[in-house]
């Protein structure tokens, strides 16, 4: 197992190593100059030429390749062009808010998701069944962004029950989790159902049935142990998602979080915070997949690897 | 199949379909449905709320709120049918060559690994703070997506299909490669490209909104649900209706684009029409 899992950190390099290739070219092709960009407009031209050359911009594209790689290597993601400190702070103090929403959101999403789907399909066809179909399908199609403004003017304007935005108490987390995890949960849902189905439709579950165990203990052992296991790469899967769905949330919400940085990069054209986002992002998806397989492995004593 | 049996046995179908239907009708016929002119600024009728003859309400400019969504619509049809209806060629094409051709495999499949490596919307932000905001450019950051979502979906149906017999028997005769992936290969992948493309365009009208409503997509003062929305966000507190019709108009198109998407794959996969 071990070997396996240091294997998969080995050959997810050339992955991560290709991202970071990708991101660094990808912002070469900017319009603009990014020397007069860091100095700001009002900077002399002396100014600006003293900075391209700090920053190292007046070697050629491939040296400052190296020297990109040189300094990540060594932890260090640039520094912003707005506020003038390293790209890791900027990222490190709000990595934890991020991190604290998308783990909410996971759990919340993957409990009520396979709580509904197995229901919906123990229920195939019944009332139940197509009220958590339409629930789903509403679930995945309402914006989340439209969705944090309903809930802000229900809850916080009209009934004062919940805080408008922030991250101070326990409070302020309800509102945010919720809206993140609203389409994971529609998404779980329809994913748990679909394959319940598929082994309530399989040869051993008739066999149990058929050796006469009680229905409740062959839907506990027999169905939802063995349905659960292809949930863990959609699950996973999501996981990445939250990334993109924090974005948006901690928009809305106002939530000192990574996602909301990027949008304020993005809108300031900060690009070596852009760039130190979209790693750590990158790295994070690499870093669930990797941890998707071995619990795959767990679950799944058919697979060895 | 008469009506009657499409509406007992598929409704939600149904409903999909002419959801998608009235969406596609009122982003063509703008001009003529639209009641007023989206753009006109009238400060008289600043936050107005919903009444006979400004159906939807105004906004904090006046302009009527129904005529702006109408015209939403289109902008919604047009980068989101443009950015799949491109990414579907180019990706499709990419996965085939690389599910055919072993030599051109790694590369593309690498790159295509890579681009995934980031949920949609990062990924469209990325295109953004390179190329700046603008229609174009969110267009490019739908493609982005796109391009390898198909081209991951072909590569596997490619795989899936090469070893049949008909494949090998068509090799055999000595058609040539390209005969071989349009006559003999694509007939049988056509159903899940399908399906994807279906639940695709929900997603592009939905990464373009959420774009707008970051300030990073369609510029103002064209009308657009999610740009509509971010204008609500500032008003919502007096004035929830500039914010709750382009959502609901959002929610429903995508919704509508989902129920079809479904019954197309139900229709469509082979596997789900077996069960």
């Amino acid at each position: 197992m071990l070997s396996y899992v240091l294997r998969r950190l080995f050959l997810s390099i050339p992955t991560v190593f290709l991202v970071v290739t990708l991101v660094f070219f990808a912002f070469q092709i900017i319009p603009g100059d990014a020397a007069r960009m860091y100095a700001g407009d009002q900077a002399s031209v002396a100014a600006v030429e003293a900075i391209r050359v700090e920053l190292g911009l007046d070697q050629p594209v491939g040296a400052q390749y190296l020297s990109y790689l040189k300094r990540l290597a060594n932890g260090d993601l640039g520094t912003s062009f707005i506020t003038r400190r390293p790209v890791t702070v900027e990222i490190g103090t709000r990595f934890a808010n991020t991190a604290i929403l998308a783990v909410g959101a996971i759990i919340a999403s993957t409990l009520l998701g396979t709580c509904m789907g197995v229901i919906a399909a123990l229920h195939r066809g019944k009332w139940l069944d197509h009220l958590l179909s339409v629930l789903a399908v509403g679930g995945i199609s309402i914006p989340v962004f439209w969705l944090g403004l309903l809930l802000m003017f229900l809850f916080s304007l009209r009934l004062h029950w919940l805080p408008v935005a922030g991250n101070e108490t326990w409070r302020h987390y309800i509102m945010p989790i919720f809206c993140l995890s609203a389409y994971s949960v529609a998404f779980i849902t329809r994913m748990t159902r679909s394959t319940v189905l598929d082994v309530l439709g399989s040869d051993y579950v008739r066999t149990a049935e058929s050796k006469g165990l009680r229905p409740l203990i062959v839907n506990a052992r027999h169905v939802v142990r063995n349905a659960l296991v292809p949930l863990i790469t959609t699950v996973g899967l999501r996981f990445g998602y939250m990334l993109g769905g924090a974005v948006v949330t901690e928009t809305v919400f106002a939530w000192p979080g990574v996602g909301r940085l990027l949008v304020i990069a993005v809108t300031q054209r900060d690009i070596p915070v852009v760039q130190g986002i979209l790693l750590v992002f990158a790295s994070v998806f690499v870093l669930v997949n990797i941890i998707v397989d071995v619990l795959y492995s767990v679950a799944d004593p058919r697979l060895s690897y | 199949m008469n009506a009657r049996y499409i509406l007992r046995n598929y409704p939600t179908t149904l409903m999909g379909t002419i959801i998608v239907l009235v969406f596609l009708i009122t982003a063509l016929g703008a001009e003529q449905l639209a009641p007023h002119d989206p753009n006109w600024v009238s400060p008289r009728d600043s936050i107005r709320t919903p009444d006979s003859e400004y159906l939807f309400g105004a906004d904090h400019n006046g302009r009527d709120i129904l005529s702006r969504v109408i015209y939403g619509s289109r902008i919604s049809l047009l980068i989101s049918m443009t950015s799949v209806t491109v990414g579907l060629i180019v990706g499709v094409s990419l996965g085939a060559l690389a599910g055919w051709n072993s030599k051109f495999e790694t590369v593309i499949m690498r790159l295509v690994d890579m681009m995934l490596s980031f949920p949609g919307l990062i990924t469209a932000l990325a295109i953004v703070a390179i190329f700046g905001s603008g229609i174009e450019n969110v267009i490019a950051a739908n493609m982005a997506y796109h391009i390898p979502q198909f081209a991951r979906l072909t590569h596997g149906l490619v795989l899936s299909i090469k070893p049949n017999i008909y494949v090998m028997s068509a090799r055999s005769v000595g058609l040539s490669d390209f005969h071989i992936l349009v006559r003999h290969i694509m007939p049988n992948i056509l159903g899940p490209i399908v399906v994807q493309a279906s639940l695709l365009i929900p997603d592009a009208i939905m990464t373009t909104s959420a774009l707008s409503f970051l300030g990073l997509g369609v510029s103002p003062p064209t009308a657009e649900w999610g740009g509509m929305l971010q204008d609500g966000i500032k008003w919502f507190r007096i004035a929830p209706h500039v914010m709750i019709f382009p959502g609901a108009c959002l929610m429903v198109t995508v919704l509508g684009f989902n129920l079809l998407g479904d019954g197309l794959r139900q229709w469509l996969d082979p596997q789900l029409r077996i069960n």
